[in-house]
């Protein structure tokens, strides 16, 4: 078995999990928005540690955030490739990587994101989830055709 | 079988979109009347007032054989209530074997299209789609000459103006070389045109109209509203600027047609009218045929 914390240096600056996941190689400064994207907030009972802006070695700089018992689920890492699509998952069981895999980008996203424009239907109290279509150039809004190309981050929920 | 809705000319292929006017042409053929629709019931849901696009809906369905259920005004509908469009779709598609829906919101018709048991067409949504308006313009068009390869010139407010978009994307399918002519901060969104041309679309922006009148061979004519303008003085100049009039048509081609959405103001001088290229009135009577054979193509 590989250690179970990914990467090298940063065991010094979060400490070992004994179940959970960890994220590694998200893009530098990321970290927040991963969390973000994930849905965590401060009312969440997981314990949470996140490490930006670590040296590593085949990026300039990455970040990590390690969630303690919590696995993510398929749907919530690929949210994260949105942000950090060179993302790296850990699944943690009893100090030991049980997991790795990468982060996918998901064809729809529901829920996660706004749309930014102000007449789309899927802005009002209807009894719906946004709803975008991920192309090359960025999210499309399945309700109102609203591409979102650039700062995809200040727009999620 | 799966419930077939009509919400945006997006969702056509160009096959799709061919063998709907096919069968519009046949029914205006046919002389515009038939029973297929006998006793079939049509909600038209109206949350701003279009008098014409409901009218023409109203009509298509009359020849038909079916009738209509329609919202008194705005006021009296539920919206003012605050009952979501969701909850008055699920009610209304129990009172109607399908339902036509004009609504401020952009993808208004989509999220009711998901709420809805019956089919929806969507008779505009916002600055969104009104496909019924795209295609009898492709059909007026296809009534004069084959669609593919034409010139075709956008004047007016292309920026806001929605009929001006979809019917761009649809001729894109169609390979037509676009001309443009609007106002200052009324062009084309960058957005759109970057996937016009990247979907092959030669697109060419014009500073007059003199420069695009005589290599066209459809010109397509749109409002541009008073209050995109500071005031009216500058307003006059621009709409001014932009009237098409026999002068102008002097230098045209001679098989040249000239279409607009209606209703016009002062952007084609009524002198137009009675000259051999003037399609408006026309392209507005066909709308009645293209409906029919919408709604015949989701109700049957
Ligand atoms: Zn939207």
């Amino acid at each position: 078995m590989k250690n179970a914390e990914a990467g090298d240096n940063e065991g010094l600056l979060v400490r070992r999990i004994k179940n959970g996941t960890v994220i590694d190689h998200i893009d530098g400064g990321e970290a927040l928005n991963v969390v973000k994207i994930l849905g965590i907030t401060g009312t969440t009972q997981e314990a949470l540690s996140i490490a930006t802006n670590v040296q590593s070695k085949n990026m300039d700089k990455k970040d990590i955030v390690k969630l303690t018992n919590r696995e993510l689920s398929k749907e919530e890492v690929n949210r994260i490739a949105l942000i950090s699509p060179k993302a790296t998952i850990n699944i943690i069981r009893n100090f030991k990587v049980v997991e790795k895999k990468g982060v996918e980008i998901p064809h729809l996203i529901e829920g996660i994101v706004r749309c930014p424009n102000p007449g789309c239907i899927s802005n009002t109290n209807e009894p719906i989830r946004s709803r975008f279509e991920v192309h090359l150039k960025g999210l499309h809004c399945c309700y109102c055709d609203w591409m979102i190309t650039k700062d995809l981050t200040s727009h999620i929920i | 079988m799966r419930t077939q809705h009509i919400i945006s000319i997006k969702d056509f292929d160009r096959e799709g979109i061919d063998s709907l006017l096919d069968k519009a042409a046949l029914i205006d053929r046919q002389k515009g009347r038939s029973d297929a629709l006998n006793g079939k019931i049509l909600a038209t849901l109206f949350f701003e007032p279009s008098t014409r696009t409901r009218m023409s809906f109203e009509s298509a369905i009359a020849r038909l054989g079916g009738t209509t259920l329609s919202v008194g005004s705005v006021d009296a509908c539920s919206m003012a209530k605050g009952e979501t469009l969701a909850d008055t779709i699920r009610v209304v598609s129990g009172y109607a074997d399908a339902i036509v829906i004009r609504h401020p919101r952009e993808g208004a018709a989509r999220l009711a299209a998901e709420f809805s048991s019956v089919p929806v067409i969507n008779a505009g949504d916002g600055a969104g789609q009104h496909p019924s308006q795209t295609l009898l313009d492709l059909y007026t068009i296809r009534q004069s000459m084959p669609i593919e390869g034409i010139d075709v010139a956008l004047v007016g407010d292309l920026r806001y103006g929605r009929t001006a978009h979809s019917l761009a994307f649809a001729l894109s399918l169609y390979g037509v070389r676009l001309h443009t002519l609007s106002p200052n901060g009324l062009e084309l969104p960058e957005t759109l045109s970057a996937d016009l041309r990247e979907s092959g679309m030669e697109i060419i922006a014009h500073d007059a109209i003199d420069d695009l009148i005589g290599e066209v061979d459809v010109l397509y004519v749109t409002r541009v509203q008073r209050e995109r303008f500071p005031d009216s003085a500058s307003y006059f100049n621009v709409s001014s600027s932009y009237r098409v009039t026999p002068e102008i048509l002097t230098g045209a081609k001679e098989h040249l047609i000239i279409l607009h959405p209606l209703p016009r103001v002062d952007e084609i001088d009524p002198r137009v009218d009675d000259s051999p290229h003037a399609r408006y009135f026309e392209q507005s009577r066909n709308g009645v045929p293209v409906r029919m054979a919408m709604l015949r193509e989701v109700m049957q």
